[in-house]
């Protein structure tokens, strides 16, 4: 990366991705400086226009193949919950998390079975599946955070597929036929439940709304920083006096809780939920979704989710092939912004670019180097 | 005694790469631990600072056992460590890891920071920029400030000098001298043998993770046998 700086012209992708490194980056300034005003205005229209996303006219733009409603709902609203709960895991603790679908399973199961066979309220049934998850968080991580990289992340998607088998032969969860008839949430404010996909939709982003607000004050809290420190070298972390492994475990704790949360609500929504639901490949497509977006940057992780939900069936009309679209897309996405679309502040300052730098020792530019590997790892 | 260490084993999976180390480091002594690749001083530091397990052997710190205290634990007693290589966290900022070394801290850091800007003046001037785009020295100096900025009573250092340039090399020494002037117990581990000796007390040999030798850092200068191993043999006399 720090070669292709140098080099002015030439090679017409490295002057695109200068191009669009510019623009994003030149978006990033001018949000860091923009008064208080100019970003509550910004979050307000950001509001507004996600009320008034499921509109026909926009949906016939969006999704001329499918119900746009439906698909703002599942895949596009879930993924980006699910995204949000992931970048906790991977983008803030720096934990490579493989079997995030587990949580979305456990979520979406103890909405099914707490509704059908005990017949319990949406809400309760909320919390308790929030709960739920929460502690499987805890029991994937207690043994497992003591490994790091790739083992962590064999372990973890070996944990999603422990989970999906295990829902595959438990009769009493409906065993390979799954559950059947989940029942819709209860009438709330006037607003009725049913087969319309809008009132799941709003829903979702009153979710995403709380969540990212959470989220956001973790980063920022002293949590957030022992996260980013575990992140960057988790050893100095601890010389610094970070008890890493309950942080660590904090980070696989609430990125389950709203891993759970996505599951429970979208249970409810589809009615029935059988373990194909969940497979390995729905983790992947998460994690790529933060990666792609860039991982630890809240907004480049919902807009990376929402591009992931999306173009696969924005390009539904090319059939068979929409997928190897989509793989272009992506690897177009990757070979131009390699440190995801929009990522960290920090990611980004280290991945080369250190132009203020006057440091003519040689060892300068190799442990950027080295740095942005890492990162990129 | 600040630190006492009595017969530590130390194994990494069936490898016992400690093979009972004691020493001593006295409060406001400057102690170097020197020997080959191998020999097992990164481990002894890390053993100390708690990110290894003890096999077998005690450490106390102040007259406390703290065998048992996990790593992040024992920065609340008084040990500050700069790990091995540029073990500064590269995405933060200069001042954001100085910070991070006050993570346990809480209250006015100013004078702190004041102080580690007064030890290197570099690090004030680029206090905004990400640590990871500096020089390997640079890096060098942000993790040792950010060691002391948790106010430890010993200050682990793990091969401060490696990979740096000879002069860099001078100052980092000459650096950590004044740290323990103002009042910093250092141990010091160093491959870097003839520096390490010039500016510590007292020194101790390590080879295959067991001490050859113990004793005050001018005599191990002139120790043949030392010389011969560390310090480039008796070329230099001719």
């Amino acid at each position: 990366m720090n070669a292709n700086s140098n080099i002015r012209s030439g090679n017409p992708l490295t002057s695109l991705r200068r191009a669009v490194g510019g623009f994003s980056d030149g978006v990033r300034d001018w949000w860091a400086a923009a008064p208080r005003w100019t970003r509550w205005t910004v979050y307000g229209l950001l509001i507004a226009l996600v009320i008034v996303a499921p509109h026909p006219a926009i949906g016939s733009f969006m999704s001329p193949y499918s119900h746009w409603p439906s698909l703002l709902f599942s895949p596009i609203g879930t993924f980006v919950l699910l995204a949000v709960g992931l970048n906790v895991v991977v983008g803030q603790a720096g934990l490579l998390d493989l079997g995030f679908v587990a949580f979305y399973a456990i979520g979406a199961y103890t909405m099914a079975v707490f509704a059908t066979k005990f017949g319990w309220n949406f809400w309760g049934i909320l919390v308790i599946a929030i709960f739920m998850t929460a502690v499987s968080g805890i029991v994937l991580g207690s043994p497992t955070l003591r490994l790091r990289g790739d083992y962590l992340a064999i372990v973890t998607l070996g944990f999603g597929e422990i989970v999906r088998i295990t829902a595959q032969n438990t009769d009493y969860i409906g065993g390979a036929r799954g559950i059947t008839n989940i029942p819709h949430p209860p009438t709330i404010f006037g607003v009725d439940f049913a087969l319309d996909p809008l009132p799941y939709y709003y829903l979702l982003v009153a979710a995403i709304v709380l969540v990212v607000i959470f989220a956001k004050r973790l980063e920022r809290s002293r949590v957030g920083r022992a996260w980013e420190a575990i992140r960057e070298d988790e050893d100095a972390a601890e010389l610094m006096g970070v008890p890493t492994f309950r942080f660590k475990l904090l980070a696989f704790f609430v990125g389950a809780m709203i891993g759970g949360l996505t599951g429970a609500i979208w249970a409810s929504k589809v009615i029935a939920i059988q373990h194909n639901n969940f497979p390995f490949i729905l983790s992947a497509t998460i994690l790529a979704a933060v990666v792609l977006g860039g991982s630890g940057n809240l907004p480049g992780v919902i807009i990376g989710a929402f591009l992931i939900a999306w173009l696969p069936e924005r390009f539904r009309g090319f059939q068979d092939y929409r997928i190897l679209i989509f793989g272009g897309a992506l690897v177009l996405m990757m070979a131009l912004r390699p440190e995801g679309l929009l990522p960290a502040r920090r990611r980004r300052a280290v991945s080369g670019n250190g132009g203020e730098s006057g440091d003519t020792e040689p060892g300068a530019t190799e442990a950027g180097g080295q740095a942005a590997e890492e990162v990129a790892k | 005694m600040l630190l006492e260490i009595r017969d530590i084993h130390v194994h990494y999976g069936k490898i016992e790469a400690l093979k009972g180390i004691s020493l001593d480091v006295d409060e406001g002594e400057i102690v170097t631990l020197i020997g080959a690749n191998g020999a097992g001083k990164t481990t002894t530091l890390k053993t100390i600072s708690g990110l290894r397990p003890l096999t077998s052997g005690s450490i106390a710190f102040d007259g406390k056992d703290i065998s048992r205290l996990p790593g992040h634990k024992r920065v609340l007693v008084g040990i500050g460590q700069s790990p091995e290589g540029r073990g500064c966290f590269p995405g933060m900022t200069v001042m954001e890891n100085l910070l991070m070394g006050a993570y346990t801290r809480s209250g006015d850091f100013s004078k702190d920071l004041a102080e580690v800007f007064d030890l290197f003046p570099r690090l004030a001037e680029r206090k905004t920029q990400a640590a990871g785009t500096m020089s390997g020295g640079e890096q060098q100096m942000v993790a040792i400030g950010r060691a002391l900025m948790s106010k430890p009573k010993v200050l682990l250092l793990d091969e401060p000098s490696m990979g740096l340039a000879p002069m860099l090399v001078a100052q980092i020494f000459s650096i950590i001298k004044e740290i323990n002037n103002r009042g910093t117990t250092v141990l010091l581990v160093e491959q870097n043998a003839q520096q390490a000796l010039q500016i510590a007390h007292r020194a101790y040999v390590l080879e295959t993770g067991k001490v050859v030798k113990a004793a005050p850092a001018a005599d191990l200068l002139d120790d043949p046998q030392v010389r011969e191993a560390y310090l480039g043999g008796s070329l230099g006399q001719h």
